[in-house]
């Protein structure tokens, strides 16, 4: 008995040897990629499954293997709850050792995960969640902030709407801090465009019913009453304001954080003309059409941005663990830093010493149910909001790591 | 403040104050006539809005008819029905062998069963809510009162769930179905002696109350998102309601459950931060000076 296992701990160490030899540039001779997400919480639709399956097409579409070894894929349910969160990013790395850590939508789960795994040198690639903090004032060495932020969702959206003629503001915001640094982001693009905010009302998170609040915004007498929340709370927001006729009395309805999924839960009889930033739309150009097509194929709807995302960003790391011949942390970074990222969802984006992912943005104008030819028929792209004008140049970032 | 606004507010208080009324009630009648805390009521609430989403957008085409739907009108009784049954099968093979023992067990089991039901919708719907279709075109208007704009299915709501809520209360506390509900909880034995099956009266009344859940999900899935944590939310807010009112007294759920909706929402106009702790204020204050609440009898002494 004795004799067989010690030979079993030789073969197994001359086996850990050899592998070890074969791919001596990666870590534990393979590349392993974890999507950490919400699997059943608020934002399933918006990230959850999708984005496994969008991180899964990208290695697929990578060749299943990167310098001669194969890529895995493992993904788990976050809760929404930073705790879950890091105590399963805790065992991926330790345990398990993940490379690279994608997803992690919710701010307060995306700063935890990014802190702990920055600690441990393992590089974090934020696709879900929306602070800015993530690449300002908590950035970090190894973490990316790659589709959205809470200060490129405003900037696109105000502006285009002040231009407009949409002078006079009132906010409803979800009071908290979320809500707080929208509606600040917001209103201060607003007056620096010599527009004017006639008030503000905060509603608690999570309040299923508005219309109190949209009374108050509708009698307050603005152009635009826009709302400063996400999920849920605009979903309600914008449904009520439609069966009190805010919108088809003449105000203009503007949601800070829209997702395709609220647009396909509203349904277009109600979100028409609402308008909204967004990093993705499908139906944008022909490389985001058939790459949206085949993964509607596998996941039965249309990408989100933050979906669509998951994949741009998997295959840029396995291009940079590429080009860098192996998978240590340091150098994929430094190799991240230099590439010039392109494909359907980004054009010549860069991601910055601060881990910001500057790329362009879009204007979106829910259609009407007349102009819409098709179940996913959902928007139309106004316009292009540059990646310089979208994000905090990094000349103005407040990241600690940039003051050396 | 102009009164125009407080009109209109008013109005928004009652739009929500009537769905507080409409599950207090059905609370109020479980608690007052089988002793037993509901805590699954939430979930039921919840149930009866997926009853009329389901019926409207899903079952068709699980059944191979796509276009096939459960209109409105017909979920306003379907859903009510179904889950009132679904409710029975509980209380005969659940809540009945808990009868015997404290409140407490009740309480556990029915919260366990709140938590089952809505990790079972998370399962399979979107929790951020899906929007019912069905909601009937002549209902979808809005009306001008003079003072403000307001849809016309709130309106709608609103007048329902009044007169369901009267209805009840005539038919509990007025009539002779109703003395003999409150004599058997009273003294069970009696009221079988006089030929009465008391165990089948105890499962139809907590039906019930349990279907008034339901109604009031179906009316409020045109309203509200359709979510799985629907009830949860708005659960806690009811029993808030309900010990104000004094457990148990049905007139005092139904009263105190439009009051307190019209409180809610002056708040909401007046200083909105406190919009969602009014109620446990006033609950505490209900408590300090009337313990068994505004309506309730005092049966501690």
């Amino acid at each position: 008995m004795k004799k067989t296992l010690l030979t079993a701990v030789c073969a197994a160490s001359v086996l850990a040897f050899s592998s070890a030899n074969a791919a001596q540039d990666l870590s534990n001779g393979d590349v392993k990629i974890g999507v950490l997400t919400d699997m059943s919480g608020v934002y399933k639709a918006l990230e959850g499954p999708g984005a496994v399956t969008a991180a899964r097409m990208a290695i697929d579409d990578f060749g299943g293997s990167v310098l001669g070894k194969k890529i895995e894929l493992i993904s788990a349910d976050h809760q929404e709850k930073p705790d879950v969160a890091s105590s399963i990013a805790r065992k991926w790395i330790d345990q398990e050792h993940v490379d690279m850590l994608v997803g992690m939508d919710n701010s307060a789960v995306g700063l935890a995960v990014q802190g702990l795994a920055s600690a441990k040198h393992t590089i974090t690639i934020n696709t879900g969640a929306g602070s800015t903090a993530l690449t300002e004032d908590q950035c970090s060495k190894y973490g990316i902030h790659y589709v959205y932020d809470t200060h490129a969702l405003p900037v696109g959206t105000a502006t285009a709407i002040v231009k407009n003629g949409g002078k006079s503001w009132f906010f409803i915001t979800a009071d908290y801090a979320f809500g707080h640094s929208l509606r600040d982001n917001t209103s201060a693009i607003v007056k620096s465009l010599g527009g004017t905010v006639v008030g503000d009302v905060e509603a608690p998170l999570g309040t299923s019913d508005f219309s109190s609040y949209l009374l108050q915004a509708s009698s307050s007498g603005a152009d635009v009453i826009a709302l400063a929340n996400a999920g849920g709370d605009t979903v309600n927001a914008v449904k009520q304001a439609h069966s009190f006729g805010i919108v088809s009395r003449g105000q203009e309805l503007a949601g800070m954080l829209v997702f395709l999924t609220d647009v396909k839960a509203l349904g277009l009889k109600t979100a028409k003309g609402l308008e909204f930033t967004t990093a993705f739309y499908w139906d944008r150009d022909k490389a985001s059409r058939e790459w949206s097509k085949r993964f509607f194929k596998q996941h039965g709807a249309m990408p989100t941005m933050v979906q669509a995302g998951v994949y741009s960003a998997v295959t840029h790391y396995l291009q940079a663990v590429k080009a860098a011949g192996t998978d240590n942390s340091d150098a994929v970074r430094a190799q991240l830093g230099k590439m010039t990222l392109n494909d359907f969802f980004v054009h010549d984006g860069h991601i910055e010493a601060n881990g910001l992912m500057a790329h362009d943005m879009y204007l979106v104008k829910v259609k009407s149910p007349e102009q819409s030819h098709g179940d996913w028929d959902l928007l139309k792209v106004v316009s292009t909001i540059p990646a310089k004008k979208a994000y905090i140049p990094i000349s103005q970032s407040a990241c600690p790591l940039l003051k050396h | 403040m102009h009164l125009n606004v407080i009109l209109a507010q008013t109005m928004l208080g009652l739009s929500a104050g009537v769905f507080y009324a409409m599950l207090s009630l059905g609370l109020a009648i479980i608690f007052g006539l089988l002793n037993v805390i509901n805590f699954a009521h939430g979930a039921l609430y919840m149930l009866g809005a997926f009853v009329a989403l389901i019926g409207y957008s899903y079952i068709g085409p699980w059944l191979g008819y796509d276009d096939f739907h459960l209109g409105f009108w017909w979920a306003l009784i379907v859903a009510p029905v179904v889950v009132g049954c679904f409710g029975m099968l509980i209380e005969r093979f659940m809540l009945r062998r808990l009868y015997q023992f404290d409140h407490i067990y009740g309480l556990l089991l029915t919260f366990g069963i709140a938590l089952i039901l809505q990790g079972l919708m998370s399962r399979y719907f979107n929790v951020s809510g899906t929007a019912y279709g069905g909601q009937p075109d002549s209902l979808s208007g809005i009306v001008n009162l003079g003072f403000m704009y307001f849809p016309t299915y709130r309106l709608f709501a609103i007048v329902v769930s009044i007169i369901v809520c009267v209805v009840t209360w005539f038919v509990i506390e007025r009539t002779s179905l109703g003395a003999v509900l409150r004599a058997g909880v009273e003294n069970p034995r009696l009221v079988e002696a006089f030929g009465i099956n008391v165990p089948r009266l105890i499962t139809l009344t907590f039906g019930f109350g349990v279907g008034l859940a339901a109604l009031a999900g179906v009316l409020a899935a045109p309203i509200y998102s359709v979510s799985p944590l629907m009830g949860a939310n708005l659960i806690i807010t009811v029993f808030a309601v309900v010990v104000i009112g004094g457990m148990g007294s049905i007139g005092g759920a139904i009263v105190t459950g439009l009051a307190l909706g019209l409180v809610q929402g002056l708040t909401q106009a007046l200083y909105p931060p406190a919009s969602e702790t009014v109620i446990f204020f006033i609950m505490v204050i209900v408590l300090l000076i009337r313990p068994a609440g505004l309506f309730g009898k005092d049966t501690a002494s």
